[in-house]
């Protein structure tokens, strides 16, 4: 089979894996000559973007879409029909570098079907970091996806070359990863969670340790998972609850939630529906609120347990708190002014370093790229007062749902 | 009316310069014409540009955030933005903190330009494309690239920091630049016609593209807000977005349509690898029924049963409330800061830690998260009822002679009722089945108490109850 063709299937395979960021890691570059690739600090490059909206930062393909374990929503499970490939470590290689050369990516993403034992995937996909790093010099962006229960050696080399870690945690809850998943062990993957970071703390200590011993190198992007939503019955809450508890737990940077999707060669216990990519949206947004902006998991979602689909979920809040509105925008505190909807975190800044200097009126709102449909029913400013009774009225949510709208291609 | 030509479409410092004269000679904005050498607007200027004023002693400053802001603005294609960054200047001069004024029309329109020029400058780092020309070693690496603002010269450190071993080159239509492996060039625009028109690269890119997209989740407007069609003329990969897009609906509903597969029968079946090894004793295999523990909601949310440790003929017992983060982590009790509080006192005591069993009355941690951190809970008098059995289990492996709770809800997991520590600590207590108890603080307790002082006070009171069981031990030496 060629490079080409494995590309493809293995590329296939991948793409059900919602992590693709390229961000968060130290800075480095190639200007002493040697070797070749560069990491941007902070928001990494997306380098193209496909069809479905994602971008492509990183090459991002399966070692082999061989897999031992049969979990139900996987393409690429055992009793799964799909046509099967594997690389070798120097194809990988040569495909990165070559890829990186001409611009198309910030680097690699690998990932890998459970062949023989954790041990020994785990010990291939790190040969293909360890050539990148140790023979090529390559300094682009490495995610390497951690296999659970993988041997502490192994963990520790792989945290040396790459810049990212990550290992799915699949399902929101225990007993539906028993029904999709019965091979896969939650504590099996909280536990490899647990070990990565204690290691990233132990990096951290030793970076700000006052001592003349060189830092551990760990992982410098962190660790990342991904849960898979809506092939399960658990609802909006029990998701962010999962999260909340990951994030607290394990430091992790990111979780990313994957719609499901339908798969080819699906098993019947699974859904076939197209996948509820508004559902995912709402999720990121809530994720969102609990990372930035200090709402809790208990605040963001209603008894209903579900996000509401038709607005966004702080917006949802806010009509819910309408006693604490209107809030004057020239007095209103950091925290308070985060809550108003259509407020993001830049334009708080914006609205605070300006307020310092001169009073907020309506025709202002624009600049501070604040959309004024939204916000204006919750704020007071020098010029604008809602009136009482628009904020009370039963009607107000009509006013933000979307009119409804042909899906189209945009062509 | 002054009338000043600048070098060239980027040439900062000579704006710079001209418009800190004229600032300092109180010329008004609306008295000052802006061109480029060579440029369209020249021809309408008089043919001998004003002379730069001299500067006599005054002297300004402006802030560091409108300069950077002025940079970047200088390479918008905009052919006013030097008047309009004079005329902020000249305002700046007497209002030194409307810089921060977001909401000021000016400042609005600086930053909105300075932002057009970065993401313009983003667009290049990401859009870039590189084509091999030869081969191999001697291979050179052109690329053709369309900006919409004067960014090649602030774009291009990045690729030659980046590609910094291989020889390359960025054509665009305002401008080149070239690295030939240790300096960084720049020459005039030139045509698309001088790039080279493919690479043998390409073909395997559009496949990866193709393959990486996932038809069940168009989101096309999504993708067009990121990569505007105005770049996808230079990429390769651009040229097959149209027919996947036509082709996903079509697949998708197909997908849908055809009913699910019977699972196949697995191609291989081996040991799944996760499975438990058949345990080796009483105690291990104690341990790993305990793993599986669901008899309490505490499991849900910790990161696994943190199971009792020690000797199989310890003589002492000691019994602690609950896991803490460190512990919840590791898997192993008394491995985090009151773990080492226990282990110094132990020491001091006379107490070897490496002859005693030590556990706690709930085998898992208990805690709400709070953004990155989890807060400590207190676990409820049901989680330590459902956890006493493997307590009562472990009391029954190991057969301590004494038992040493520390802490309330070890105290109450002890004596299987709620015990305060207060009017039962530091003496030796008969439990039912003939074992004696001691009950006494836990040591996290020490940890939270406020000052020095105090903390010296309790610890010593710790370990003096901690002796009561070293001479217990003393005098009860198992028989080997
Ligand atoms: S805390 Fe105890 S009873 Fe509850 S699940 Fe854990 S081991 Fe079982």
């Amino acid at each position: 089979m060629d490079v080409q063709r494995k590309l493809e299937i293995l590329a296939d395979a991948a793409k059900y894996d919602a992590s693709c960021a390229s961000s968060g890691t130290e800075q480095r570059d190639s200007s002493d000559g040697k070797g070749m690739g560069s990491t941007a600090p902070g928001m990494g490059i997306c380098h193209s973007y496909a069809p479905d909206g994602r971008c492509i930062s990183l090459l991002k393909v399966l070692l082999t879409n061989a897999c031992n374990y049969d979990c139900l929503y996987c393409v690429n499970r055992a009793s799964s029909n799909v046509p099967r490939a594997r690389f070798t470590i120097d194809e990988v290689v040569k495909l990165t570098l070559d890829f990186y050369r001409r611009n198309y990516i910030e680097g690699l993403f690998l990932s890998s079907g459970i062949i023989r034992s954790p041990d020994y995937t785990m010990e291939q996909v790190v040969s293909v970091a360890r050539k990148l790093r140790e023979e090529h010099h390559f300094r682009g962006y490495i995610h390497l996806k951690t296999i659970p229960e993988a041997d502490d050696a192994l963990i520790a080399e792989a945290g040396k070359y790459a810049d990212r870690l990550s290992i799915n945690i699949e399902m929101p809850e225990e007993t539906s990863l028993q029904q999709f998943a019965p091979e896969k062990d939650v504590r099996a993957i909280r536990r490899t969670m647990g070990r990565l970071r204690l290691k990233l703390d132990e990096a951290e200590d030793s970076r700000s340790a006052k001592t003349k011993a060189k830092p551990q190198r760990f992982a410098p992007a962190g660790q990342s998972t991904q849960m898979i939503v809506g092939a399960d019955g658990a609802n909006d809450h029990t998701i962010l609850r999962t999260s909340a508890n990951l994030y607290g737990s394990y430091r992790l940077r990111r979780v990313y939630y994957s719609a499901f999707s339908p798969i080819p060669d699906a098993s019947r216990a699974l859904p076939l529906r197209a996948p509820p990519l508004l559902r995912e949206h709402r999720l990121y947004q809530a994720d969102w609120l609990m990372r930035f902006y200090g709402f809790d998991v208990g605040e963001i979602v209603d008894d209903s347990a579900m996000l509401p689909l038709d607005i966004d979920p702080k917006l949802a809040w806010a009509l819910r708190h309408r006693d604490r509105f209107p809030l004057d925008v020239n007095r209103a505190s950091r925290e308070e002014l985060l809550r108003v909807p259509g407020f993001g975190t830049k334009a708080v800044e914006r609205i605070i370093a300006t307020r310092r200097a001169t009073t907020i009126r309506l025709a202002d709102l624009a600049r501070l790229h604040v959309p004024r449909h939204k916000a204006l029913p919750f704020i007071v400013l020098s010029d604008h007062r809602p009136a009482p009774h628009r904020l009370d009225a039963a009607g107000l949510i009509e006013r933000f749902k979307p009119k409804a709208t042909q899906l189209g291609f945009g062509f | 009316m002054q009338y000043i030509t600048l070098d060239t479409e980027t040439d900062f410092d000579g704006w710079r310069k001209a418009a800190r004269s004229l600032v300092l000679h109180h010329v008004t904005p609306t008295d000052v014409t802006w061109t480029v050498q060579g440029g369209e607007a020249e021809l309408f200027a008089p043919p001998a540009p004003s002379p730069i004023l001299e500067v006599n002693d005054g002297t300004f400053n402006v802030s560091a955030k409108f300069v950077d802001l002025a940079q970047a603005a200088i390479l918008h294609c905009d052919p006013e933005r030097f008047a309009i960054l004079y005329r902020l200047l000249f305002r700046l001069k007497d209002n030194h903190d409307l810089i921060e004024v977001a909401t000021d029309p000016d400042v609005a329109q600086v930053t909105a330009m300075a932002r057009a020029v970065h993401r313009d400058e983003h667009k290049m780092h990401a859009f870039v494309r590189f084509r091999e020309i030869g081969r191999e070693r001697a291979a050179h690496y052109v690329a053709w690239f369309e900006p919409e603002h004067h960014i090649v010269e602030l774009a291009a450190p990045f690729f030659a920091k980046r590609f910094a071993d291989m020889p390359w080159s960025i054509l665009t239509p305002d401008l080149c630049a070239h690295w030939d492996g240790h300096a960084l060039s720049f020459t005039p625009g030139v045509s698309k016609s001088e790039a080279p028109g493919e690479d043998r690269l390409e073909e395997t890119w559009r496949r990866y593209y193709a393959s990486i997209f996932n038809p069940a989740r168009l989101k096309v407007k999504a993708m067009q807000t990121e990569m505007p069609k105005k770049y996808w003329r230079n990429l390769p990969e651009a040229s097959i977005i149209k027919p996947l897009i036509e082709d996903a609906e079509r697949m998708t509903g197909a997908m849908i349509a055809k009913a699910a597969a019977d699972p196949h029968k697995p191609q291989k079946r081996p040991e799944a690898p996760m499975t438990r090894k058949p345990a080796a004793d009483d105690l291990d295999a104690l341990r790993e029924e305990a793993a599986h523990c669901r008899a309490c909601p505490l499991y849900k949310d910790a990161t696994q049963t943190v199971f009792g440790e020690g000797p199989k003929d310890a003589t002492i017992m000691l019994v602690g409330e609950q896991p803490g983060d460190k512990e919840d982590l590791v898997g192993h009790p008394f491995v985090g800061p009151a773990g080492q509080m226990l282990d110094r006192a132990l020491e001091e005591a006379g107490v070897d830690r490496k002859t005693v069993y030590v556990t706690n009355a709930v085998k898992h941690f208990k805690f709400l998260p709070r953004g990155k951190i989890r807060l400590h809970q207190k676990p409820a008098t049901p989680e330590i009822k459902a956890c006493r059995q493997w307590y009562e289990r472990e009391v029954s492996a190991i057969q301590p002679d004494l038992i040493v709770a520390m802490g309330a809800t070890a105290a109450q997991s002890v004596f299987g009722k709620i015990t305060p520590v207060g009017k039962t600590r530091g003496r030796l207590i008969d439990l039912p089945d003939g074992r004696k108890a001691l009950v006494t603080v836990h040591p996290s307790y020490l940890l939270r108490l406020p000052g020095p002082e105090a903390k010296a006070l309790e610890y010593q009171r710790f370990v003096e109850d901690l002796k009561i069981a070293a001479a217990l031990q003393k005098k009860t030496p198992r028989a080997a």
